[in-house]
């Protein structure tokens, strides 16, 4: 692996030899992967179902260790800093997460929900710059037209495209880094989805993305890099265009080309 | 000719259907009367011989003596004064016993959810259901022995809201543990993500999230021992005056409704006090499924 990859300079992630295993006796759901990431750029992950994807960025904000039984083997570096070696409330703080399925706080207004990350960490800040940052993070989602006069309402009461936004928007209202999405975008209608897409190219400005999909258009659309995973394996990792146009190892060309996944 | 044949079929056939259909829903008028008969009898006897009782002093006053009660019996009055002491006492009791119950109950709950199936949490699981059922009688002598002799030294308030503690213990954990379980883990992951303490995100995001079933655990276990007199006998002893410190002897409206039946002159207000302690608990009942049909 790492074959077509082209150095990267001074990358805001550096995964070394990581192994992971949901059990003991289980065998590894992620296998010696070692890449790095580029700063403000978007980070495509594919591969066909089960294949680790979701497995290895949970890794990355260190959401594995919720579950005590999952075995991690291996470095992380964000910033050249080992996040085991950080607490993890503090590696969370600087990575954030959007998951698979929208999952806005069900108690929380809209508003509540994007500076839930203030909030919920006690962190006080004015009334007045809790609304800009609200304000901010909901036009960044494209969010803001649509719910600037219901902003007291349940985030609940929002459909599902307009939720995983919101979802979106919470991570980004904390300033994170990172930002790691767990196809964002698989519970979304194609206006939604573009809607996402279009959102992630802009923040990328500010914000490096890594992003799990299983659409190989949406990857080709607006990654620059890609990582082609197939059994735990990281099969290929390099520029997307590249991996797209001449892919260098035969199993990623079959799945790019539709022949399995 | 066929086609004929068919139609008074069909038509025997919806005979025997409505047949069926009738004697089907005459068994459950039958069923649902046997099952509501009790209760509409119960609330009946109730409302008919003590709603006479209930009038302002019945919520204002002390119980009266056995003589006043004796005057008025024999001019054939309204008993004189109320059972504000039990109800005083009432409140004391199951506020302190609450306040003991609820926090410990939803931490245990709480652990439970937390640490699933491993062993020391099935044992907690395992006495927690042997602890509900309990007699409550035996509840009694245990906060006799404890409370009563070892801490209070004499009867008091406190005694009897151990005894209605550990008999609200179960019902709480187990319904904490139930709620916890229904919430997504996916809002635990979201919490974490965003780099909030653990005990942060059992705070201010799964129990706000589960409150609803909280309340209902907590609401269904105060109406379950809201009528409790077995353990209160032993413990909190009763008192004609209105008391609220939790060291002294206190009365509880079922402890007055024990004292009337054992004095021939106050009979009368055996009614309207169960008719009291009904209606309390019925209210309760209803806000609790009012919070579980809201959910
Ligand atoms: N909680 C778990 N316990 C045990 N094994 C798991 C668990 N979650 C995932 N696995 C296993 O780990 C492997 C990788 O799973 P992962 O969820 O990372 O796949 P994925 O690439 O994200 O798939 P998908 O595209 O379907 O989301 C799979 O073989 C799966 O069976
Ligand atoms: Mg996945």
């Amino acid at each position: 692996m790492n074959k077509n990859i082209d150095i990267i300079d001074s990358p805001v992630l550096k995964i070394d030899k990581l192994h992971i295993a949901y059990n003991k006796t289980d065998k590894y759901a992620v296998k010696d992967v070692n890449v790095t990431v580029k700063k403000n750029a978007i980070t495509a992950i594919m591969g066909p179902s089960g294949c680790g994807k979701s497995t290895l960025l949970r890794a990355i904000n260190r959401m594995h260790e919720l579950y005590p039984a999952i075995q991690t083997e291996g470095g992380i570096y964000l910033n050249e800093e080992n996040i085991m070696k950080m607490s993890p409330i503090h590696l969370r703080r600087k990575i954030g997460m959007v998951f698979q399925r929208p999952n806005p706080f069900p108690t929380m207004s809209i508003y509540d929900n994007v500076i839930a990350g203030y909030k919920l960490n006690g962190i006080r800040i004015k009334k007045s710059e809790k609304d800009k940052i609200v304000e901010e993070a909901l036009r960044s989602v494209a969010l803001w037209d649509e719910v600037k006069d219901s902003l007291h309402k349940k985030g609940t009461f929002l459909s599902g495209g307009q939720q995983q936004r919101l979802c979106i928007a919470r991570a980004i209202a904390f300033k994170p880094d990172v930002i790691l999405l767990d196809e964002p975008t698989s519970a979304l209608d194609p206006i939604a989805t573009s809607k996402v897409e279009d959102l992630l190219v802009k923040l990328k400005k500010d914000y490096t993305i890594v992003m799990v999909t299983h659409n190989m258009a949406q990857a080709a659309r607006i990654s620059e890099y890609s990582m082609f995973m197939y059994l735990g394996d990281l099969v290929e990792y390099g520029k997307t265009k590249m991996m797209f146009t001449n892919p260098r190892d035969k199993r990623t060309e079959e799945y790019l080309t539709g022949k399995f996944g | 000719m066929g086609v004929k044949q068919n139609t008074i079929e069909l038509k025997d056939n919806s005979a025997y259907r409505r047949l069926k259909d009738k004697l089907f829903l005459w068994a459950v008028i039958v069923v649902s009367l046997i099952t509501i008969s009790p209760i509409v009898l119960i609330i009946g006897k109730l409302a008919w011989k003590g709603f006479r009782q209930i009038n302002f002093s019945f919520f204002t006053e002390v119980t009266p003596s056995t003589y006043d009660a004796m005057i008025a019996v024999s001019n054939n009055e309204v008993i004189p004064g109320g059972i504000v002491n039990g109800i005083t006492g009432t409140l004391l009791i199951v506020g302190v016993a609450s306040l003991m119950a609820i926090p410990i109950g939803i931490l245990i709950g709480l652990f439970l959810f937390e640490n699933g199936q491993k062993p020391y949490a099935n044992l907690i699981r395992n006495l927690s259901d042997i602890l509900q059922g309990v007699p409550s009688i035996v509840l009694g002598l245990i906060a006799y022995l404890w409370v009563v002799k070892g801490i209070t030294h004499g009867y008091s308030a406190f005694a009897g809201s151990v005894a209605l503690t550990i008999m609200m213990l179960p019902l709480i954990i187990r319904a904490t543990e139930e709620t916890m379980k229904m919430i997504p883990g996916s809002l635990k992951e979201a919490g974490m993500a965003l780099g909030v303490p653990y005990y942060k995100v059992i705070l201010r995001v799964l129990i706000p999230s589960g409150f609803s079933g909280l309340m209902t655990g907590i609401l269904l276990s105060i109406s379950r021992i809201l009528g409790e007199t077995a353990p209160l006998l032993l413990t909190a002893l009763g008192n004609p005056m209105i008391n609220w410190d939790a060291t002294a002897p206190t009365s509880a409206v079922p402890l007055l409704i024990w004292d009337f039946y054992n004095d021939p002159n106050m009979v009368d207000l055996i009614w309207s006090s169960s008719l009291f302690l009904m209606g309390f608990v019925l209210t309760l009942n209803i806000i609790s499924k009012r919070i579980i049909a809201k959910r």
